[in-house]
């Protein structure tokens, strides 16, 4: 009887769709792109306006007019933020790469931190920042779209931000994702 | 609620009924506990503002702003830092004479729909809005069909088909003995 055999193949349709499509998110987030990471709307728009102080002597602070030109990646961290204490290794192991040499500048915005707190961290862990400025009560933070550190916005050479990361680089996400980006954006 | 509303024993004399009753007192006032308190304040006294308008405006507001640290709460419910960071945002927003919906644009404009708690409808929406709708429209027609169907096979079974000559001549010859008795 036709009906039968369609209400008894209905249930396990639904079923396998639900299967695949769980399935599917579980891969996506293997790949890291887990639904509590929220999509950027800032991606291909122009840096916020923004001018903020330096946060040591010998290195200058950061505004938008600094961006463009060359392309830049500006790190949100905090000496409070335990990923961040992951992640600073491998950005000043990145600078010391010679396929970076010129072509990609990295500066740093210390969110949300005490000032004195942040210069021991540079200090006790080295500085890969060639500017670094200090967002105090996280307002720049909000106009870039931050919600957590450390983040990461890759700038281009117009000064439109082309990439962002969520939470700490890791070695994986430096080959994969940002290196061919960079070098795709000095072309 | 208040710690003197349970019902104690009294020291230094019985309790009137047995203690059994007290236990489920007890057991009563505690599970009703979690409906009577409502949600913990998150907003700090120094962020309400002066203006009792404008502050109801920015809680009503924040009401329907996702924290994005904690991501099903609303920032009037956060605890989180940033939460806190959004509600002062918000109300020097308003402050400076931002209609609802430009504040709300605001935030929008830097972190997107999601902070929204209510998905605005449009093409990228569509499924989530109009999906349960086509849901239930699926239902009906399944449930329809099926009563069609049943009440169909049931017509056809007693009522529909003609009797057959053979079975015309049973029917009059038990019908006929009938009357004889």
């Amino acid at each position: 009887m036709m009906p039968k055999r369609w209400t008894t193949v209905l249930p396990l349709a639904v079923f396998a769709v639900l299967v695949a499509f769980f399935g599917w998110r579980l891969v996506l987030i293997t790949r890291g792109d887990a639904p509590n990471m929220i999509p950027s709307v800032m991606i291909d728009k122009p840096a916020p306006g923004f001018d903020l102080p330096p946060l040591v002597l010998d290195r200058p602070g950061l505004k938008t007019a600094d961006l463009g030109g060359k392309v830049t990646l500006i790190n949100f961290f905090s000496s409070w933020c335990i990923p961040c204490r992951a992640e600073h290794p491998l950005l000043v192991d990145l600078m010391n790469q010679s396929m970076v040499q010129g072509k990609l500048l990295l500066v740093g915005i210390d969110y949300k931190d005490r000032p004195e707190d942040g210069r021991g961290w540079l200090s006790r862990l080295g500085n890969p920042y060639q500017a670094i400025a200090m967002d105090r009560d996280g307002r720049v933070g909000i106009d870039f779209g931050v919600y957590g550190v450390p983040e990461s916005y890759l700038i281009d050479r117009q000064g439109r931000i082309r990439y962002k990361q969520v939470g700490p680089f890791t070695p994986d996400d430096i080959r994969e994702k940002l290196l061919p980006l960079v070098a795709e954006l000095n072309k | 609620m208040k710690m003197s509303a349970l019902p104690r024993a009294v020291p230094g004399r019985l309790p009137a009924r047995p203690p059994v009753r007290w236990l489920g007192c007890l057991f009563a006032v505690l599970l009703l506990l979690p409906f009577m308190q409502g949600p913990a304040r998150a907003v700090q006294p120094d962020e309400v503002l002066k203006d009792p308008q404008l502050e109801t405006r920015a809680r009503d507001l924040s009401k329907d702003l996702r924290c994005l640290v904690c991501q099903n709460q609303s920032i009037d419910d956060s605890d989180a830092d940033l939460a806190r960071d959004l509600r002062v945002l918000l109300r020097q927003r308003l402050v400076a004479g931002d209609s609802d919906a430009q504040a709300k644009q605001y935030l929008v404009d830097r972190y997107g729909d999601y902070v929204l708690l209510k998905p605005p409808f449009k093409t990228t929406t569509l499924v989530l809005w109009l999906g349960p709708l086509v849901l239930l429209l699926c239902g009906i027609w399944v449930a329809v069909g099926f009563y069609r169907r049943r009440g169909a096979a049931q017509g056809e079974t007693e009522a529909s088909i003609p009797l057959n000559e053979a079975e015309q001549k049973r029917l009059s010859k038990l019908l006929a003995n009938e009357r004889k008795r």
